[in-house]
């Protein structure tokens, strides 16, 4: 295990903060719309069946993310 | 404002929406917000119309609209696709900012979902950076009730700068108050308003490239066109050449006072990836910031319901298996369950079909056409009715009731990593 946490690495139930995000272009547009900014606090919520995608907890909203970009969003 | 009255059929136009007005005098009214806050719903009470709702986003891609008369006065009412946000990264966004931009409504009903109003702010604030002719419509109130979430609406319409109305968007007493309000925003005095400020050297390079852009009347509101000339944004310079005829790109004053603004960004660390980032964050803050101090939410029992449900319909242990069940019972349902109907409605025609042969030969009507009409055209008729109709009649229903109950998004949950192996993604299982 790497110092560097992702949101990819929280465990059901766990909250972090975002502190950075590493995706480039419309990806991360798309996650900034959807508040994930820094400082922005996301609480893992549940896992899909196969693990892939999770649903966080984003500002009020349920929504689920994939692994591949999850583990683009750095958290402390 | 009657100038710009004129241009919009042919700026809808390109679009690939054309507002048909009876009278010049029509008053058009957008209806924005995210995908699945019932904006479908509130558009078919305003206008009467049956627009099919469902339960997913990006149903509504191809714009509807309606009209509805309020005060004697006509509105034409467009309904846009859902979207989270005006950056136009998809072709629903793009379509929801062209019409915006440049489709010359009168006013943007920002629809709104009151159980997570910080979500739906970004759009709101984005909404209100373009126009502030805006009427922000918090919609189901009820549900928000339920989940013990109390909004102050003359607080967020304080903060907003705009009129803000709670609506559940079922009932008819909520329509008359929202067209009330449509109707006094078209009465009053136009201010612009400014509700985001960003840090000190952003607001100095509007500053610095706004009256340029003033000079030049676009119709759009020069502050915010700065900031996405700012940002580099080429995709929407296309769209503001097509839509008004003015080429920003081919403007060489317009170039050079851009690149020393860009410039001046550049000396106080911000390229262009920068100023994107802290125009988003800016409007994430702000939208948090409106929320706290509006928004109280009885803790304790929020999310609880739901979260216990979801813990079971998605968990790795009971998710495959009760959306397995449900399937086979649902295409159990349809499939046996239209039997008894299928063999009464074939019993019903069968019979017919040997009445009619005996009329015909009673008529003496020639071999051929007893042929043609009765044992072709009837009986094709008879089989596909019997078939077809009791499978539908019973699968569409149930369909409709996993779609109200939000199971289908659960769906797509569980089953996005198969989808994704495909190069597809979840939200494909529900098509299939």
């Amino acid at each position: 295990m790497s110092d560097i946490k992702t949101l990819n690495d929280l465990k059901e139930g766990q909250s972090a903060k975002v502190k950075e995000l590493k995706s480039f272009g419309s990806i991360r547009r798309r996650l900034q719309d959807i508040g994930l900014v820094e400082g922005t606090e996301v609480k893992c919520l549940q896992k899909s069946p196969s693990g892939d995608p999770v649903a966080y907890l984003i500002r009020g909203a349920v929504i689920a993310i994939r692994a591949e970009d999850s583990s683009n969003i750095l958290v402390i | 404002m009657g100038n710009m009255k004129k241009s919009i059929g042919a700026s809808a136009a390109d679009t690939g929406l054309l507002i048909i007005k009876a009278e010049p005098s029509d008053n058009v009214i957008a209806l924005a917000g995210n995908p699945n806050v019932g904006k479908s719903t509130l558009f078919n009470n305003l206008t009467g119309m049956k627009q099919h709702t469902g339960n997913w986003p990006g149903k509504t891609v191809v714009n509807a609209q309606g009209s509805r008369s309020f005060h004697g006065e006509n509105y034409i009412f467009v309904d846009l696709p859902g979207t989270y946000s005006l950056m136009a990264n998809s072709k629903e966004e793009e379509a929801a900012r062209d019409f915006i931009c440049f489709g010359n409504s009168d006013a943007v009903i920002v629809v709104c979902d009151a159980t997570c109003l910080e979500r739906n702010l970004n759009l709101v604030l984005q909404t209100i950076e373009i126009t502030s002719n805006v009427i922000v419509c918090v919609n189901m109130m009820d549900e928000a009730r339920k989940k013990n979430i109390y909004i102050n609406l003359d607080k967020l319409s304080e903060k907003l700068c705009v009129p803000v109305i709670g609506t559940v968007g079922r009932k008819k007493s909520s329509i008359s108050v929202l067209m009330q309000k449509v109707d006094n925003i078209k009465n009053t005095v136009k201010k612009t308003t400014q509700v985001i400020k960003y840090s000190e050297p952003v607001e100095k390079a509007i500053e610095m490239l706004e009256p340029a852009i003033r000079a030049k009347a676009t119709g759009i509101n020069p502050r915010w066109l700065c900031l996405k000339l700012l940002e580099h944004n080429d995709e929407l310079l296309g769209a503001i050449k097509s839509h008004t005829g003015i080429d920003f790109d081919n403007d060489s004053d317009m170039k050079e006072k851009q690149k020393q603004v860009n410039e001046y960004l550049l000396l106080h660390g911000i390229d262009r990836s920068r100023l994107n980032d802290i125009i988003v964050s800016k409007i994430n803050e702000t939208s948090e910031s409106i929320c706290s101090d509006t928004v109280r939410y009885d803790k304790s029992s929020y999310r609880k319901y739901d979260s216990k449900a979801d813990k079971i319909l998605t968990s790795k242990l009971t998710g495959f298996p009760i959306m397995f069940a449900l399937l086979v019972l649902i295409f159990w349902l349809t499939i046996i369950g239209a039997n008894y109907p299928s063999k009464l409605i074939s019993d019903v025609l069968f019979g017919l079909e040997n009445l009619l042969t005996e009329l015909f030969i009673r008529i003496n009507a020639p071999n051929w056409l007893c042929g043609v009409l009765v044992q072709g055209s009837y009986r094709v008729l008879a089989w596909v009715v019997s078939v077809m109709l009791p499978p539908m009649a019973i699968f569409f229903p149930l369909f409709t009731l996993m779609e109200d109950s939000g199971y289908l998004p659960r769906i797509a949950f569980n089953l996005d990593k198969y989808f994704k192996k495909c190069h597809a993604c979840g939200k494909q299982a529900l098509t299939m």
